[in-house]
């Protein structure tokens, strides 16, 4: 097995042009599940710690833009009131040790429909900016997930970074059958923003990939009070939540059954939107 | 009896520092996956993928043909024994033929890199024929049925519940998984170095297995990561030393997590059927029950556990009449024996189950239907066996009742169900209150020739008087080592007392396991100290020992305790026996098959998340009598352990099976409990003496385990009004 | 095969490993520092846990050759309160998990000094070290023993 070790992006690039079937590997968290369990022995791993721009956030215009090495850890440190969404996932990654070294980069790479930052990425209408020597792309997320483990991110391409508007009422919610270190039974995902009056929704753990419910986020930028910020009815946080769980499909499995997690995502569904709405009508835009 | 009050520190009673602490905090205690030798192999395990099939050929070329690699067994080259078990030897060393359970051992390679050994593995060409796979516990043949008659079995009552429970297949889930070092000896034997409960146990399967003598194979107990039951029977220790005698190298084994998933037995799961007859004021008439475990593809201690589940099956209550059948059944799922509370577990969750059925049915709050059916000291058990000495039913529970209750939530996130998963804040939280209460037998049963060996030996060190326990007893994490070390203090009057490490060279000390280990190895400890002082009062016809002097009858003091061990060190090695026990009749299930009665009693409080079937246990209380606390600080530590497992059944903990096919082999899908999982405890300590055991203690660590999971499973019912007959309780079962 | 340069406890330390190797697995099996623990090889129970320039990771998710020119710590180069505090509080048993649970409890309490919130914290101001702060923060070591009513408490004493 070759170790590929560059020390810019530009090298990262080219390393990976010449060996597209290197494994990139950043905080390894995902990655060394499969080395240590044998399920992968790749020809080579391209180490991308030593690439600094990876591990910086900034903004580009009116958008934050995150790199693909910027820890849990440091998301929810650094980032917790610009991406309160994407910190609140953070937060409930593994185990502090691996927020400490585990990226958003690494979990949009493995492309898991439990990985727990896709939903809030997803809500937020986050692009994903890929990159190689042929060039750089931005791809909308929910483009970018095309089945368990898959994403559109060709062979010679890296994960640069994300890119995400920052601002909005965020909330995330993640069920699990233990209260820490466990992995999503099914999480959810809202944002709403008061300025562009749209709802993001973000599912995961309850379809071959994390998705959107666009029938849901739809109905409910129609039926919310933007306007006076009045209460949400109750039929319309019930529908709400009813749209969100038929945006999912979900299956049986060792962590919980299809029927749950569709019940459980219209949980989260109203809940969130009750939580994220309230800080509208409290704090205002 | 004559204890010496000298005023020695660290005596029984107290809670000394545990000898191995200091190398634990400093990552010096040396586990037994932690061990090398020169010139090491290492060895990996082929396994069946299937639960039940015929081998019609095994083809090792490939894998021998592997550069590295120096042996590739199976169980043709097993020299000895083909088979082995720890009551019925029905379990291959490697499968022969046929392999019954997914997991089961076919091959085992011995190769100089650990990964170079499991590449060679699969590297092996087993052709299979696949065969049905009864994996349904009342299809299997059976393995033991325990019948229970008492009274009337036609008796009738005034309010009748039924109800029908299941129990999860559990797993002890010990954090240092099996492993070991077998090193080839001069004279054709082998050296052993093994986490294990029962070197002698061992000792002999290995011996018999490699067709030696057992002196020829030595057993020294290296550092053990937990063991619960899960290193009662063999694992790695033939394998390993089939290697290095093969090989004529040391050979070292080290299971990976998802390996010892497969590599040792698991609780039995159970269903149970249960009726309960009373009196309208709520006094038991009769319980009628039938217990189905499954015992898997072989028989481990599965008798034992049909046993436990009988004759403790209704609870620690009176009952007149009682019809109980429990049985046990071969299929083709894993292997089931020994965890924590075995048997007792299963039936425990039934019956109090079923006795907060009955109170809701009487309308009686829950603990007060406990109390008017409460065993007392003279109580008299199914099996016509009357319990002496003391059984605080009553008092336990009435302890638990009153303590204060717990705290509200302040609101905070993180004490919320889900926590900082952040499911809800405060929407569908429903608090819930339960109780429970459980009986276990403390050391082995059913006229077993149950013993523990000690070998104590009082010498001069530096001019000091210094003693020296050895014994074979598996310290397993309870802290056997400084309790041993306590009772050699209390004593002989001796401050400065060694334990030896565990090993073959001195008698069995019989298994850690059963809650014995303090009874029965402190016993044999307490009672060869005993030896050794009357050799050492005989030496100077002294009448007692005290503050370091031998003392006369008058007590005059006669001369020094070390001028006298001055003339020579004394040692005494020591068998000693509980109170034997006696077979239960094949028909009607009477008999005295138990020596002594464990109680413990908990109050779980619960906030559940109705809506998602989430649950926080916000606090747990549990009493306890443990006869004489020998070290407080370590009870309570095995108070703690136990409730944390019967917690983690109750809510989490299952290994989950598909036609014979375990689908959760890992940590990120077997779930234990996490420090936010397990809520701060409030531990009551009764010490109420057994007059028949050493110090009147009762053992300790399994009682916890059994009452923590229906406790906590009440006050989750309490809180959610759902019937919840199967654990662990999974969310869905809450909001479906 | 790379010769890989380790800096350990502070000393330098070499070893020819596999590019694939986890930390974990060069500490045990090359450079026989086996006092930091393998107990299921993807990172869910902690008792592998190191510190790494002070921070703590999981060493089974580590790759080995990330850590090159990084100051290592394991539970070997260990002398802190916490590890009298854990005899004295019974917080272990069998003690496969308690270097880990060390190793972690020194990156916490060195976390929470440098001002870190931890995964509870909805606000950027660190916390006072409570009992329920502790324990969120602990939440990523398993003590299958149950010992964690003593870990907490002997976490709880060195910290006030």
């Amino acid at each position: 097995m070759d170790f590929l070790r560059p020390s810019t992006w530009d090298e990262a690039l080219a390393a990976k042009a010449a060996h597209p079937d290197a494994v990139p590997i950043a905080g390894g968290t995902d990655v060394m599940v499969e080395l240590n369990f044998d399920r992968r022995r790749p020809p080579a791993l391209l180490d991308l710690t030593r690439v600094a721009p990876l591990t910086e956030w900034g903004t580009d215009g009116d958008l934050l833009r995150v790199g693909a090495g910027v820890s849990y850890r440091r998301i929810i440190e650094e980032l917790g009131s610009r991406l309160p969404g994407l910190a609140m996932a953070s937060r409930t990654v593994g185990s502090p040790q691996i927020r400490n070294r585990g990226t958003v980069g690494g979990n949009l790479g493995s492309a898991s429909p439990a990985g727990d930052a896709h939903p809030p990425l997803l809500a937020a209408g986050a692009l994903v900016e890929l990159a190689s020597v042929r060039g750089v792309r931005r791809v909308p997320v929910d483009g970018f997930f095309r089945g368990p483990k898959r994403s559109v991110l060709e062979p010679d391409e890296l994960i640069a970074g994300f890119l995400v508007r920052p601002g909005g009422a965020q909330q995330f919610a993640k069920v699990g059958t233990r209260n820490a270190m466990v992995i999503a039974v099914c999480s959810f995902a809202l944002s709403l923003s008061l300025e562009t009056r749209s709802v993001g929704t973000g599912i995961g753990s309850a379809a071959p990939t994390p998705l959107r419910a666009t029938e849901a986020e739809e109905f409910l930028s129609r039926e919310l009070d933007w306007e006076a910020r009045g209460p949400v009815p109750p039929s319309v946080a019930q529908r709400f939540g009813e749209l969100v769980a038929a945006a999912a499909s979900p299956i049986d499995d060792v962590r919980g059954t299809a029927a749950y997690r569709s019940h459980a995502l219209s949980v989260l569904a109203r809940r969130t939107l009750a939580w994220a709405w309230k800080g509208f009508r409290e704090v205002g835009p | 009896m004559t204890t010496v009050e000298a005023g020695v520190a660290g005596g029984v009673g107290t809670s000394p520092k545990r000898p191995d602490g200091g190398l634990k905090v400093r990552g010096e205690f040396a586990f037994s996956s932690d061990l090398w030798a020169d010139d090491m192999l290492w060895g990996a395990t082929l396994r069946s993928p299937h639960p039940h099939a015929r081998i019609r050929g095994i083809d090792i070329t490939a894998a021998v043909a592997l550069p590295g690699v120096y042996a590739v067994l199976t169980h043709e080259d097993v020299p000895g024994a083909k088979r082995y078990g720890l009551e019925i030897v029905d379990q291959p060393v490697l499968a022969m033929g046929e392999v019954k359970y997914q997991g089961e051992p076919v091959a085992v390679v011995a190769a100089d890199h650990p990964e170079t050994a499991r590449r060679a593995a699969a590297r092996i060409v087993v052709d299979y024929e696949v065969l049905p796979a009864v994996t349904e516990a009342s299809l299997g043949v059976l393995l033991r049925h325990v019948p229970i008659r008492t009274g009337d079995p036609d008796a009738t009552a005034d309010v009748v519940v039924t109800g029908e429970y299941q129990v999860g297949m559990q797993d002890q889930a010990f954090l240092g998984p099996e492993s070991g070092l077998a090193v080839p000896a001069e004279d054709g034997g082998v050296d052993l170095y093994i986490a294990t409960q029962w070197l002698h146990v061992d000792q002999k399967q290995v011996a018999d297995c490699l067709g030696l003598p057992a002196e020829k194979v030595r057993l020294t107990l290296a550092g053990v990561g937990g063991a619960f039951g899960a290193r009662e029977d063999l694992s790695m220790q033939v394998h390993a030393s089939l290697l290095a005698l093969h090989t004529g190298r040391p050979v070292k084994m080290v299971y990976g997590r998802e390996e010892s998933f497969f590599g040792h037995v698991h609780r039995h799961p159970a269903t149970m059927w249960y009726e309960h007859g009373a009196t309208r004021d709520g006094k038991l008439v009769y319980v009628k029950a039938k217990i189905v475990l499954d015992g898997g593809a072989y028989a481990s201690s599965s008798t034992a556990v049909a046993a436990n589940a009988a004759t403790l099956g209704i609870g620690p209550y009176e009952v007149p009449n009682v019809v109980m059948d429990a049985s046990v059944y071969y299929t083709n799922n894993p292997p089931c024996g020994a965890m924590r509370g075995f048997g007792a577990v299963q039936a425990c969750f039934a019956y109090e189950s079923q006795m907060d059925k009955l109170a809701s049915a009487l309308g009686l709050d829950p603990v007060e239907v406990r109390l008017r059916n409460a065993m007392t000291t003279g109580s008299r058990m199914p099996t016509g066996q009357i319990v002496e000495g003391p059984a605080p039913v009553a008092d336990l529970l009435i302890r638990v009742r009153s303590a204060p209750p717990a705290p509200e939530g302040s609101g905070d996130l993180r004490e919320m169900p889900g926590g900082v998963s952040n499911t809800t804040h405060g929407e569908g939280v429903v608090r819930g209150i339960g109780y429970g209460i459980g009986i276990k037998n403390v050391a082995f049963s059913e006229g077993f020739d149950d013993y523990a060996t000690a070998r104590v030996r009082l010498e001069l060190i530096g001019g000091e008087p210094a003693v020296l326990v050895h014994t074979a007893a598996a310290e397993v994490g309870q802290g056997l080592v400084t309790v041993q070390a306590q009772i050699a203090r209390t004593e002989l009057g001796v401050e400065r007392v060694t334990v030896a490490t565990a090993d073959t060279s001195v008698g069995s000390a019989g298994s850690s396991s059963a809650s014995r280990q303090t009874y029965m190895t402190g016993g044999a400890v307490r009672a060869a100290c005993q030896a050794v002082r009357a050799a050492l009062l005989a030496r100077v016809g002294g009448a007692r020992l005290d503050g370091g002097k031998v003392l006369s009858d008058s007590g005059a003091v006669i001369a020094d305790l070390a001028s006298v061990i001055g003339d020579g060190p004394i040692e005494e090695t020591v068998e000693w026996r509980h109170r034997p026990t006696y077979p239960l009749d094949p028909v009607t299930g009477q008999g005295n098959a138990h020596v002594q009665y464990a109680f413990a009693a908990h109050r779980a409080t619960v906030d559940v998340d109705v809506e998602l079937g989430l649950v926080r246990v916000v606090e747990i209380v549990t009493a306890q009598d443990v006869g004489k606390a020998v070290n407080p600080l370590a009870v309570e530590g095995q108070i703690h352990g136990g409730t944390a497992q019967g917690l983690g059944l109750a809510l989490m903990e299952e290994i989950q099976m598909v036609d014979g096919i375990v689908r959760n082999p890992s940590f990120t899908d077997y779930l234990i409990p996490t420090i936010l999982d397990m809520p701060p405890m409030k531990v009551d300590v009764l010490e109420m003496a057994d007059p028949h055991s050493p110090y009147g203690l009762r053992g300790v660590g399994e009682p916890p385990t059994i009452s923590s999971t229906p406790a906590v499973v009440a006050a989750v019912r309490a809180a959610t009004g759902k019937a919840l007959t199967r654990v662990p309780v999974r969310p869905e079962h809450i909001v479906g | 095969m790379p010769e890989l340069r380790l800096r350990i406890n502070g000393e330098d330390h070499k070893a020819d490993v596999a590019p694939q190797v986890s930390l974990l697995d060069v500490l045990r099996e090359h450079l026989w520092l086996t006092g930091t623990k393998k107990g299921c090889d993807q990172g869910a129970c902690g008792a592998c846990t190191v510190l790494v320039d002070g921070r703590r990771i999981v060493s089974c998710l580590a790759l080995a050759v990330q850590y090159e020119g990084r100051e290592i710590t394991t539970i070997e180069g260990v002398d802190h309160p916490l590890q009298e505090a854990f005899v004295r509080h019974d917080g272990l048993q069998c003690g496969y998990c308690t270097p880990g649970q060390i190793c972690s409890a020194i990156g916490m309490l060195s976390e929470h000094a440098a001002g870190a919130p931890s995964a509870a914290t909805e606000a950027l101001a660190p916390e006072a070290l409570t009992p329920a702060e502790i324990r969120e923060r602990m939440s990523g070591n398993i003590c299958r023993c149950g010992a964690y009513n003593g870990i907490a408490e002997a976490i709880q004493e060195v910290a006030s």
